[in-house]
């Protein structure tokens, strides 16, 4: 066997342990250069990986990977699918982007003998957030859910301002409460069924759907991810974690972390405990619902009156994961499709956002509105970009955020849900006002009163910025290729034709 | 020849946008900058002008650039009424620049090259309006253009233009997003298309009063149509410097709503199902409605560009009055009067930059004894103001005449009474400042101070002798108006001996 087919026959495997296993040489490459290029290394890897693996699903075909040999349920299962594959796609071009963006940034903000530590907790969170979509084994979703958990933790903590520490805490009790909630549902199903394999529970649950310990279980995972997922009103962990984590760290939490958390969600709800028990029986749409257009409305309004931007694009994205949680909860195709396709959209365009923060950030040191008056005479490509970003998220057309917004209001107007409609419609509107606030200050008010000239920021940063600007656009386009893999992943899902 | 139309539309998109990337290139070299406008807007009239023939021929060239959804493209097809907007456009932006040159730089204004590459912008989201294939394709033009006006809106950066652009942007935004998008979705949903479609497309769909809901979601979406109460932006976006206001704010930009409104009417609705339904008559009373409470406004404005602003307010709602009054006939008169108004009121308000570059007056009171010092930019002004009034030999006459004729034949009263006392009004409004600018004495003025630049006294003559060269020769637009009401007639219209057909390089005689 050739290394060539070694490596082609491993892909699933490599996915995660690549990363997982890089992660420590980091620490042995020490300051300087070297664990920042490995990192990124390993990071673009991972994303040629994700790409390989996509291509082998595209046709509808699931990869089953046995881990170690060991065949399921006995041992651990690596699934991917075209819902799995789109997930890996978004997070390793996330991790790739965010990585080659860092040097500069954590240059800036972490100090040089904390820096191989910052790599290594970075790509432990890549290999974990990777993990949790790839596999097919419940457990093992909580073990790569912890080893995202705890090194995202030590990330956030590792700001520059010392309110890091209590965000980093505060996320870290959270997290915790949400993870024990997911682990006990797991052992409850365990206790009924015997198995730990996603697969196997989907084959065993149906029968045993009428008893309340499946009832149980199903209630726990639920709220558990809802945690981790930042679903309102647990999202409180949320805003004080990305407002004080250091830029980089915001950008690929924003773009990643809660997008892997709804993942999960979908998957526990659709392949393990399945549609009809979900939602025929459980009717846990009459919870995600209401809570999501609180979600989305709540948070869309307390994001116009941020004075820090960075803050504000954090309940912005609190009111997203509502737009995606909606579209779950419409229980047909077009939603769930709204829904995967936002989940992708969503973090190319909060990537795009939060990067251009940090580039300011690397410039002024500050998101504070007030200290980014007419920042944009002195940035200008930094704060179009931001526009851009900004666009999208306020969903006009030919931005991805269009599309997807596009799909959701489809998908309640097939429900006959037009208060839905407008709901999505109003908060778009009050997207337009969050975001118009960051341009009219960026590009209307004076530098204020002795403040420093700045210059653009480099190149370094300023590429990754517009890669996921650009991708905003051009996939707001060519729009065809998205909307195919979301469309086939969401029928996957629901079981109906390809 | 099919290619040659479908190269057409590109060029026509791709003209002005190129423009944008050149003006940026020659930033800091203003006598290239400039070229690189004058050179685009020379060729976006050459290239709009060679889709006039196979139009007039009845050939609807077409162009798809990219699918974005199953059943939604971003399309592109040259129909008459898109046909006439944009030989408006194209055949204003060559002046208008001619007078952006003079009046930038007489009054020194910074950010020229900002200016000029956001001007471009819009005439390519202008371009993209008037050849929209369907509903999607126009919103997402719409919005770029609402979006890339509001740098120009807001050119003077300063307080009173940054409250201004919050105005503008928060009632266009507001407006389409929170009514025509739905509306949008609403035909969508209905009929699992958005193409415009000769006929109409939602006439069997939807009965009685939703189709006046509809309609409503269209009418007051479509906020740069500027129906009352949704008015208010127009006279907000007159803080930015006059060529804005000329060919953005008086053609471009309102033209685009009542473009689009008419659009709407003929080919979402179709002209026979709203006129069976009694619940859409509501249109015909909100037109009349500001048609008149605008002149009343306008007539107590003392700042010139207010009261125009307001005259346009008024004079956008003969357009939709043209169209709701639902007759053949007046929906020829509101086509007509999207070129005549767009001739008459550029000229008004190149006058207006005209004053206010020579003089530096702004309100209508100063203007006394001020038609002999500056003859050429106030005759132009009268002849703008007649063709409001609609006296001939002014272009405002050929459209109300038509409106008047589909009122009549119709029997809708209502109609009539609304163009006669508005008539009176505008002359109440306009004649005043005719009268100051040469019959009362000058004042006092210690700043002695002749005509404008010569780049403005051009434009505006040019616009002025439009305005009367529309009234003797106004073949082709109602060539093209009649085909738009023609159409749902005999789908394959095809020209034939007895068409009355006058070859578009009459067109280009009219220019200097």
């Amino acid at each position: 066997m050739s290394l060539g087919t070694a490596i082609a026959q491993n892909l699933p495997a490599l996915q995660v342990v690549l990363p997982l296993l890089a992660a420590p040489v980091c620490l042995l490459l020490g300051r300087g250069r070297a664990a920042w290029a490995w990192a990124t290394l390993v990071a673009w890897l991972g994303l040629l990986i994700s790409l390989a693996l996509l291509l082998q699903v595209s046709d509808g075909s699931v990869l089953r990977y046995a881990f170690g040999g060991w065949a399921a349920p006995w041992g651990i299962e690596y699934v991917v699918d075209r819902l799995a594959a789109m997930v890996l796609l978004i997070v390793s071009l996330i991790g790739a982007l965010v990585l080659s963006y860092a040097r500069h940034s954590v240059d800036a903000e972490i100090d040089a003998d904390r820096q191989p530590l910052f790599y290594t907790l970075l790509l432990l969170c890549l290999a974990g957030l990777l993990g949790i979509v790839i596999t097919g084994d419940a457990f093992n979703l909580f073990v790569l859910l912890e080893v995202s958990s705890l090194s995202t933790y030590a990330l956030i903590s590792l700001g520059r301002n010392r309110r890091a520490l209590t965000a980093a805490y505060q996320y870290l009790v959270m997290g915790t409460i949400g993870a024990t909630f997911y682990i006990i549902g797991v052992g409850l199903l365990y206790m009924v069924t015997g198995t730990l394999n996603m697969a196997d529970l989907a084959q065993r649950l149906p029968e045993l759907a009428h008893l309340r310990t499946v009832k149980t279980a199903f209630a726990f995972i639920s709220v558990g991810l809802a945690l981790k997922l930042a679903m309102f009103p647990l999202h409180l962990w949320l805003p004080n974690a990305y407002t004080y984590a250091p830029s980089v760290v915001s950008a690929f939490l924003a773009a990643t972390a809660t997008k892997v958390a709804l993942y999960a969600m979908i998957r526990m709800f659709y392949t393990v405990f399945g549609a009809p028990f979900s939602f025929g029986t459980m009717h846990v749409e009459w919870l995600i619902l209401p809570l999501a257009a609180a979600a989305i409305f709540i948070a869309s309004v307390v994001a116009v009156f941020q004075h820090d931007i960075k803050r504000m694009l954090a309940y912005s994205s609190v009111a997203q994961i509502g737009y995606m949680l909606l579209g779950l909860g419409m229980v047909n195709l077009t939603g769930l499709t709204a829904s995967l396709l936002h989940l992708f959209n969503h973090a190319l365009m909060k990537g795009a956002l939060f990067l251009a923060l940090g580039a300011v950030v690397y410039r002024i040191g500050s998101t504070n509105i007030e200290r980014m008056g007419g920042i944009a005479r002195e940035m200008p490509w930094t704060m179009a970009a931001f526009v851009v970003g900004g666009l999208s998220l306020i969903g006009v057309p030919l931005t991805v955020g269009f599309v997807s917004k596009w799909y959701l209001l489809l998908g309640a107007m097939e429900n006959g849900w037009w208060p839905l409609v407008i709901l999505i419609l109003a908060t778009s509107l009050i997207a337009v006002v969050y975001v118009w606030r960051v341009v009219e200050a960026a590009y209307f008010r004076a530098r204020p009163a002795g403040s420093a000239p700045v210059s653009e920021a480099p190149l370094t940063l300023l590429v990754p910025i517009w890669l996921l600007a650009l991708a905003n656009v051009y996939l707001g386009i060519h729009t065809r290729p998205l909307i195919g893999l979301a469309g086939s992943a969401a029928a996957d899902l629901l079981g109906v034709g390809p | 020849m099919t290619d040659w139309n479908a190269i057409g539309i590109v060029l026509a998109l791709v003209i002005p946008l190129g423009a944008m990337g050149g003006i940026w290139l020659f930033h800091g070299r203003p006598e290239q900058r400039e070229r690189v406008t004058l050179v685009a807007a020379g060729l976006l009239l050459l290239v709009v002008l060679s889709l006039l023939p196979s139009v007039l021929a009845g050939l609807r060239p077409e162009w798809v650039f990219a699918e974005l959804f199953p059943g939604i493209a971003i399309a592109f097809r040259v129909e008459p009424l898109g046909m006439l907007f944009a030989l408006v456009a194209a055949l204003l932006w060559p002046i208008n620049s001619v007078y952006s040159i003079g009046y930038m730089r007489g009054n020194n204004e910074p950010h020229q090259t900002r200016f000029y590459g956001y001007f471009a912008l819009a005439l390519f989201a202008t371009m993209g309006i008037a050849f929209a294939a369907n509903l999607v394709t126009l919103f997402v033009f719409y919005e770029l253009l609402t979006l890339s006006t509001y740098p120009l809106v807001t050119h003077k950066g300063n307080d009173a233009a940054r409250a201004a652009g919050r105005v503008y942007l928060g009632i266009l935004i507001t407006t389409s997003i929170g009514l025509l998008l739905p509306a949008i979705l609403w035909v969508w949903s209905l009929t699992g298309t958005t193409d415009f479609t000769v006929g109409g497309l939602v006439g069997d769909k939807l009965q009685g009063p939703w189709l006046g809901l509809l309609l409503f979601l269209f009418m007051f979406g479509i906020g740069k149509a500027a129906l009352m109460p949704i008015h208010r932006w127009l006279p907000a976006a007159m803080v930015a410097p006059t060529p804005v206001s000329a060919l953005l704010h008086a053609v471009a930009v309102v033209k685009a709503g009542v473009f689009s409104v008419v659009k709407v009417i003929v080919y979402v609705f179709g002209v026979d199902s709203l006129h069976a339904v009694p619940a859409a008559s509501w249109l015909l009373y909100v037109a009349g409605f500001t048609i008149i409470v605008a002149s009343l406004i306008a007539l107590r404005q003392d700042n010139l560009k207010r009261r125009l602003a307001y005259s346009t307010i008024s004079q956008l709602s003969y357009v939709v009055l043209g169209a709701a009054i639902l007759a053949p006939v007046s929906i020829i008169g509101a086509a007509l009067h999207i070129v005549a108004h767009a001739f008459g009121k550029i000229t008004l308000f190149f006058a207006a930059g005209s004053i206010y570059t020579a003089a530096h007056k702004t309100e209508i009171s100063q203007l006394r004894g001020i038609g002999w010092r500056m003859p050429w930019t106030m005759t132009a002004f009268s002849i703008g103001a007649l063709s409001m009034i609609g006296v001939p030999p002014a272009a405002g006459f050929i459209s109300k005449w038509y409106m008047l004729l589909g009122a009549f034949e119709t029997q809708q009263l209502f109609a009539v009474g609304v163009i006669v006392l508005s008539t009176v009004l505008n002359a109440a409004y306009f004649l005043p400042i005719i009268f100051t600018a040469f019959a009362r004495p000058a004042e006092d003025d210690p700043a002695q101070h002749g005509e404008a630049p010569r780049p403005i006294v051009i434009a505006l003559a040019c616009t002025a002798g439009l305005t009367v060269l529309f009234f003797l020769f106004h073949q082709v637009p109602l060539d093209l108006a009649g085909q738009l009401v023609e159409l749902p007639l005999s789908d394959d219209f095809q020209p034939n001996g007895s068409q009355p057909y006058v070859p578009p390089s009459n067109i280009p005689q009219a220019l200097p």
